[in-house]
């Protein structure tokens, strides 16, 4: 057995592609008011939660699945998902009482649940299919006053704080994906960081899709209160499987008076085999607010995993002062497909948003930039600073730029530029001559070209950013 | 250490050279001379395996190996080094990181375990001084914003990390003012050793000034026609190139 997961995890060029053999409690396939019931009495929820679920659910099947994206999506049958997986030997008082099968998941994903084997610096809610299985150094952060815990813990103990918050920068009705989450969302994480304080650790969540056949429907809601900061990161793998997985999750972002959040990912899950088969539907809505004067919010991205990717992580920039940022690179090799960008909404005076997009196409990958730069007609002196750069790697990929504008107000100042150019053969031959190899020489232009996103990530994640980037794009060159 | 036999090759399917022949000892420094279109840089673009041109026929002996079978990396590996006419600009890659692989791959290839930092960054130090760059040269992009001058010093600065046992410089002369060539020069004279070679290709006798070469040879038509020392140099300087032709033309 220990050989064959070798095997699995050693073969092909995902690594993280094994899955593992965790009792499993899944409810049976389909969607209907019943399953929305069935998910909120597993999760013992309050009737409240319930309502709204509902309230989504029957909203939600009056929609119709978004065709605006530059994407060829497969017809998607949402009666043939289960909505709702988790581990058995759930809710666990102490990690002796975590399966050990499980704990070995995480070890093996290089995400260690304790804690005193885990890097230090860093804390993690570890979520596995539907729900949270462990989050780390929780005391530590509470001498703080800051909340890290799953989102099933925050309904029980911080209900307040969660129907404030909850839905208030994405409401049920945004967008036939996000619907359909606030209907049947499981899990996920909640962060809150009091008046004042700086998170003295980064705090991050491991998504981890193990069962088949599920869809992932996780919400995390991260409320910075004034003056404070915290950065937060976001890891995901899933098994290599030949049918295609759902993900369809809610990032929600409050920032008060002066807070700073900085929200980065690094998206790897499955995406497919060479030939296209397989891998996950990535279709998530990502937002944050800037509600306080002079707050920040900053998006980093690095997208490398998926078989097709719809996510536009925005900022709606409503406190005067505020400043919102996106950096990001997505990376589409083989058959895989991604539709990405953001929004900015300036409505507060002189606030300021600055989009830095690296898109990078190989095999048979298309790639899409889509972004909404608008100024509303009081968001005097706002300024925007855009950027979206394409490379192609090949002749059968494509790279696409759809940048909208809307400018209500003659104060600011909106600022486009795009380029898109292929990998350049002397560049590599110059590389080659040098004693690298073409497959080192690619990895070393797309992450030179990628280096001023990458260089926003914290530095664990930016090696392994960088080491990801280059697993992605083997084989695609010469 | 080098032995060319009637090398032929092409681009785009037409002929550039047409049966070349030259020998290389270790010690030596050969210069290439001739007029535009001859095949100089060809020829250089061949030894370094640069695919765009087809070899249809001949043999390229490198220590006893078929460097024609060879990929481009296993040849600069091997101590082929190539210094370009035109470097490329690599944004976002760092003079430190790209030298640091290229050298780890020689060492690799060598089965000689990765170099530490401190010396990588020492080894640095010392070779910059070498070509008097710039220190922070070496923190910026490869060749990203350089200068002509400042491409041409840092081919030399690396050819001195990875110490070849076989330079080939083309044309790096080329765009260089007279303290920039200096500077240049010194450092190839001093990494020259009795057991590395050189071949230089050069529109100019100016070079040949500072690096003293062994070996004179006019490249025309795709192959060498004459062959001498360093006054066959100063000869081309003062006659051109076109009684050679007639020489050969006149056969």
């Amino acid at each position: 057995m220990p050989e064959d997961i070798l095997d699995q995890v050693t073969q092909g060029d995902y690594k993280y592609g094994f899955t593992s053999d965790i009792e499993t409690d899944i409810i049976p396939i389909g969607l209907n008011e019943d399953v929305v019931r069935l998910i909120s009495s597993k999760k013992n929820e309050p009737e409240w939660l319930l309502e709204f679920r509902l309230k989504a659910y029957r909203h939600w099947i009056t929609l119709e699945m978004p065709t605006w994206a530059h994407l060829d999506i497969p017809k998607i049958d949402y009666q043939s998902i289960a909505y709702y997986a988790a581990p058995r030997k759930n809710t666990p008082k102490s990690l002796d009482d975590v399966d050990p099968e499980l704990l070995k998941t995480f070890n093996k994903l290089g995400i260690p649940l304790e804690e005193q084997k885990a890097l230090s610096g860093m804390a993690v809610d570890a979520v596995l299919d539907s729900v949270s299985v462990k989050t780390t150094f929780k005391e530590n952060l509470a001498e703080l006053g800051i909340i890290f815990c799953s989102f099933s813990e925050a309904v029980e103990h911080h209900p307040d704080l969660v129907r404030k918050y909850m839905s208030s920068v994405v409401p049920y009705t945004d967008n036939f994906f996000s619907t359909l989450n606030c209907a049947v969302f499981s899990d996920g994480s909640f962060v809150y960081i009091p008046k004042g304080v700086r998170c003295p650790m980064e705090l991050s969540t491991y998504f981890r899709i193990n069962s088949s056949n599920t869809g992932q429907f996780e919400r995390t809601l991260i409320i910075a209160d004034e003056d404070s900061y915290v950065s937060y990161l976001e890891g995901c793998t899933a098994p290599m499987r030949d049918e295609n997985q759902l993900h369809a999750a809610i990032v929600e972002i409050i920032a008060l008076k002066n807070a700073n959040v900085k929200y980065s990912t690094v998206q790897n899950w499955y995406p497919g085999d060479k030939n296209g088969k397989g891998g996950i539907f990535n279709f998530v809505t990502k937002r944050g607010i800037c509600k306080g004067e002079n707050s920040k919010i900053s998006w980093t991205q690095v997208e490398t995993g998926s078989a097709i990717t719809w996510k536009y992580p925005g900022c709606i920039l409503l406190g005067d002062n505020s400043s919102a940022e996106f950096y990001s690179v997505a990376v589409t090799n083989n058959h895989q497909q991604a539709d990405t960008g953001t929004k900015m909404i300036h409505i507060g005076k002189n606030t300021r948003s600055h989009i830095l997009s690296k898109g990078i196409s190989a095999g048979l990958g298309q790639n899409s930039y889509r972004g909404l730069v608008k100024i509303n007609k009081n968001a005097d002196n706002s300024r925007n600073f855009s950027q979206c750069d394409s490379l192609l790697l090949g002749d059968k990929c494509g790279a696409h730029t759809y940048p909208y504008m809307e400018v209500n107000n003659d104060t600011s100042i909106v600022e486009h530029e795009a380029t898109t150019s292929k990998i350049n053969e002397d560049q590599i031959f110059y590389c080659n001559q040098r004693g690298i190899s073409t497959e080192d020489a690619v990895g070393l232009i797309v992450n030179g070209y990628a280096k001023e996103v990458l260089n926003q990530l914290p530095m664990e994640f930016a090696v392994e950013a960088q080491k990801l980037l280059q697993i992605t794009l083997e084989g695609s060159v010469g | 250490m080098l032995e060319i036999k009637n090398l032929h090759a092409n681009i785009n399917g037409k002929e550039i050279l047409k049966g070349l022949n030259l020998i290389v000892r270790p010690g030596e420094v050969h210069a290439i001379m001739g007029p535009n279109g001859a095949g100089k840089s060809t020829l250089a673009s061949v030894l370094s395996g640069n695919q765009a041109f087809d070899v249809t026929k001949g043999e390229v002996n490198f220590y006893g190996k078929d460097l024609l079978e060879m990929l481009p990396e296993d040849r600069s590996r091997e101590g082929i080094f190539l210094s370009f006419q035109y470097p490329v600009e690599i944004p976002g890659v760092s003079m430190v990181n790209f030298m640091r692989t290229a050298l780890n791959e020689h060492r690799k290839y060598k089965n000689l375990p990765p170099m530490s930092a401190t010396d990588f960054l020492r080894t640095m130090r010392e070779k910059k001084e070498l070509v008097e760059m710039d220190s922070n040269l070496a923190n910026r992009s490869v060749n990203e914003g350089f200068s002509g001058g400042e491409k041409k010093k840092n081919e030399i600065f690396q050819m001195a990390m990875l110490d070849p046992r076989l330079s080939i410089l083309d044309e790096t002369d080329s765009g260089l003012d007279i303290d920039a060539l200096r500077i240049v020069a010194n450092g190839v004279n001093k990494l020259k050793r009795p057991d590395n070679a050189c071949i230089l290709i050069t529109h100019y006798q100016r070079l040949l000034d500072y690096i003293i070469p062994d070996f004179v040879h006019v490249l025309y038509d795709g192959r060498i026609v004459k062959t001498g020392g360093k006054e066959l140099a100063l000869e081309l300087e003062d006659k051109g190139y076109d009684w050679i032709k007639k020489e050969v033309d006149g056969e």
